[in-house]
């Protein structure tokens, strides 16, 4: 009997909290908090919304900008023999914290999957993603905010060379390694569906296996962004034994992101990649960018944050006058970047600059003026 | 001694008094711990805007899955493609277990051998699976055993005929004609009615003490009541699906892939190590007293161990095998290392292609839950059974 009495009294006693709980979240009003703080000491004049500046203001306090990146794709996320992070991808991150932190190397590079990079976004977990990812309106509008395109990308095949295949219909019935959690396996279903092709997907979350698998010959076909596929073809044994087909079935835009929230600090990588790629229309390298502070163009003077010279919006950014000079001076202008890892003597592998051309050579990178 | 007893004992020494305060404190605690997670959970969730709903799963997956046991193409839902997973990842459990429990059963008899090469080799196995982790011994099947057999071109070609390559295996298979029905129907049939027979008969010569032949009868159902379909469905009703080289790869026949042989082996060759070391348990567990008590009564030697040893074992090792069944189940999931398919695989690339982190982890979350549970309560029925045998 008692013991039943205590069960009741028990159960009631939990009923009444979660009730009063429940009541209690609904009427609590959110209350502005550090966001506001934030507010008064920037600028005042400007109305922002709480998350405003917090990204910036953690990233002083820690020294670092963490970045979620790729470790195993040769030329735009590897490491080197000493076990250094480089690559196209990492240089934007590096030039992100050598503007705001004044330090190339201030950065913590955390290793994510592909099926990670929404996770670690929406969850805040890292301040920066720059790891070979496409953009597209679902995940900006999911995930977090997309920053600035830095390489156009499209998906192609890889094929052996002595398998005849040169077409999409010669695919037909075939087995095709690809990434999962990647647009790319959507675009092979949509490819091969709308062609009426028959095909059997295996798919692996490391990339690593994806190839391994390929060149064991688990797989007819590996299908990835080009560069990717350039990438792999270059680390196999015999480069000349494989083939990336003349096909491209999408456009992938990889473009760096940032989680949703905090204005300011999209505004800050943005910023950034604008200012690398300004930098080689103006023809500003790591090597004269000390030079080009005395430069007869005022638009460059004040870029490099020239004293007297006007402000590109650092102010409300929460950056130094210098910060982007910085940056370029860290890892040199977009065509510096590119030709690190791609170009003729690139570390990495030759890709040819196609679309990743500035505007003015033909190509499609384009970027806002710095002013 | 009257008078003590009626007086009032004061409340803060009324010991059911008090035993119902710890109580209520302690489940205040609880509670308020459970609800300050689930709210902080809910406030977060809102804030990011990853709301909690599965609407989502109505949508079209749009991407391919390699093997499905039920129908499935990239522009079927999300749900579906989650269904794909869970069957997958039965599939592969289910023949990991049966697979498991044989081999596991075999090496804990050679363990126990008293030939000393026999037993060193089953010491062997079982060391080296219990020392290295699963993911690696995976990663060794896959990669190191079975993306290195012959290629399609160079299959090796067992009679059947069978292909075996990097590919996979490729089975020939019966599958039933258009006119099979029939005889499917009443191969079901005959199944289900040999069971009841036996069960039946064998219950009325307990009872009754009467022979009734529950064996012979059963083995004659189960084989008449199909044959009669057979003829009745008139013609074969059952043809052969034969694999043929296509293009790029065999079609038709029964294709089990590399990545489920892999898969299963690897856990079927783990799990077989740990199974062993319960079945050597439960043998050890059995008095000497009972063996040579039955001895002694001249019972032959495969006679001990049906009636005497097993029996008595099956105590001991019903309870830790649930949790060895339970980790199968469960390590299945290191299967999105070497691509195979299963309800992790999918849930992930779900996560990535719907962006909904939160709830579909729940899902997955829930449902392998309600895996272990069932399969817990299926065989805790059974353990019971077996319990109540003891003497």
């Amino acid at each position: 009997m008692s013991r039943k009495l205590f069960l009741a009294l028990n159960l009631l006693v939990a009923i009444s909290i979660l009730a009063a709980g429940c009541g209690g979240t609904q009427t609590v009003e959110p209350t502005p908090t550090t966001g506001s703080e934030v507010v008064e000491i920037s600028t005042p004049e400007i109305i922002q919304a709480a998350g405003y500046g917090e990204v910036l203001q953690a990233i002083l306090a820690r020294g670092k900008v963490v970045c979620g990146i790729h470790t195993e794709l040769l030329g735009f996320g590897y490491l080197d023999e000493n076990g250094r992070n480089i690559g196209f991808d990492i240089d934007f991150c590096r030039a992100v914290a050598a503007a705001v932190l004044g330090d190339p190397e201030a950065i913590e590079a955390v290793p994510i999957t592909a099926a990670d990079r929404g996770p670690v976004l929406q969850t805040g977990e890292v301040d920066l993603v720059t790891r070979n990812m496409t953009w597209t309106s679902k995940r900006d509008a999911e995930w977090g905010n997309f920053t600035w395109i830095t390489f156009y990308d499209g998906q192609g095949f890889l094929v052996r060379a002595d398998s005849g295949i040169t077409t999409l219909e010669g695919m037909d019935g075939a087995t095709v390694c690809v990434t999962t959690g990647t647009t790319t396996e959507r675009n092979l279903a949509t490819a091969f569906g709308d062609a009426g092709l028959s095909y059997e997907a295996v798919t692996f979350e490391e990339t690593s296996a994806v190839y391994g698998a390929y060149e064991e010959g688990r797989c007819d076909v590996a299908t990835s962004d080009k560069s990717q596929l350039a990438a792999v073809r270059a680390g196999f044994e015999n480069p000349d034994d494989h083939v990336i087909l003349d096909i491209t079935i999408s456009k992938e835009p990889l473009t760096p992101a940032v989680p949703t929230g905090d204005a300011q600090w999209l505004d800050i990588v943005k910023t950034v990649i604008w200012a690398l790629i300004n930098a080689e229309e103006f023809g500003i390298t790591s090597a004269n960018v000390g030079e080009m502070t005395s430069s007869e163009n005022a638009d460059i003077r004040s870029m490099l944050g020239v004293e007297g010279e006007a402000d590109w919006g650092y102010t409300t950014l929460g950056l130094d006058p210098d910060a982007l000079a910085r940056a370029i001076a860290a890892v040199g202008n977009y065509g510096e970047i590119y030709n690190r890892y791609f170009g003729p003597d690139g570390i990495a592998f030759t890709l040819d600059r196609g679309l990743n051309n500035l505007w003015t050579e033909g190509g499609l990178i384009y970027a806002p003026p710095i002013k | 001694m009257d008078r003590l007893s009626h007086e009032k004992i004061p409340i803060w020494r009324d010991e059911r008094v008090l035993k119902a305060a710890a109580q209520i404190i302690s489940s205040l605690i609880v509670l308020g711990f459970i609800f300050w997670g689930i709210g902080n959970f809910l406030e977060i969730t809102q804030q990011r805007g990853m709301a909690l709903s599965y609407e989502f799963l109505n949508e079209a997956a749009g991407f391919p899955i390699k093997e499905s046991f039920i129908p499935y193409d990239s522009t079927m839902s999300f749900g579906r493609a989650v269904l794909v997973g869970l069957i997958n990842t039965l599939m592969v459990s289910a023949w990991g277990i049966l697979f498991a429990t044989l081999l596991g059963f075999l090496i804990g008899l050679m363990r126990l051998s008293t030939n000393w090469l026999i037993s060193r080799i089953a010491l062997a196995y079982i060391e080296f699976h219990r020392n290295i982790p699963l993911l690696v011994l995976l990663f060794l099947w896959y990669f190191g055993v079975f993306t290195q057999l012959p290629s399609v071109k160079d299959s090796i070609t067992l009679p059947g005929p069978m292909y075996i390559n990097q590919r996979g295996f490729y089975l020939t298979w019966p599958q039933l004609s258009e006119t099979g029905a029939l005889f499917g129907i009443s191969l079901v049939a005959g199944i289900l009615l040999a069971i009841i027979t036996w069960v039946v008969l064998r219950r009325i010569r307990e009872d009754k003490g009467k022979e009734t032949y529950f064996g012979r009868v059963s083995l004659a159902v189960l084989i008449l009541l199909p044959l009669i379909g057979w003829f009745a469905a008139g013609g074969a009703p059952l043809r052969f699906d034969v694999p043929v080289l296509q293009g790029f790869n065999f079609q038709g026949g029964l294709h089990l892939t590399t990545e489920f042989s892999a898969l299963m082996i690897g856990l079927a060759m783990y799990t077989a190590a740990f199974i062993a070391e319960v079945f050597r348990a439960g043998i050890l567990a059995v008095q000497k007293g009972q063996i040579e008590a039955a001895r002694a009564v001249g019972l032959h030697y495969s006679q001990i161990l049906m009636l005497i040893i097993i029996p008595q074992a099956m105590r001991v090792i019903i309870p830790p095998m649930i949790s060895q069944y339970l980790n199968l189940t469960k390590n299945s999931s290191l299967a999105l290392a070497i691509g195979y398919q299963e309800l992790f695989a999918i849930g992930k690339v779900t996560i990535n292609q719907a962006g909904r982190a939160v709830p579909v982890f729940m899902l997955i979350m829930a449902v392998y839950l309600a895996i272990s549970l069932l399969t817990s309560i299926i065989l805790n029925i059974y353990n019971k059974r077996v319990q109540f045998i003891e003497r």
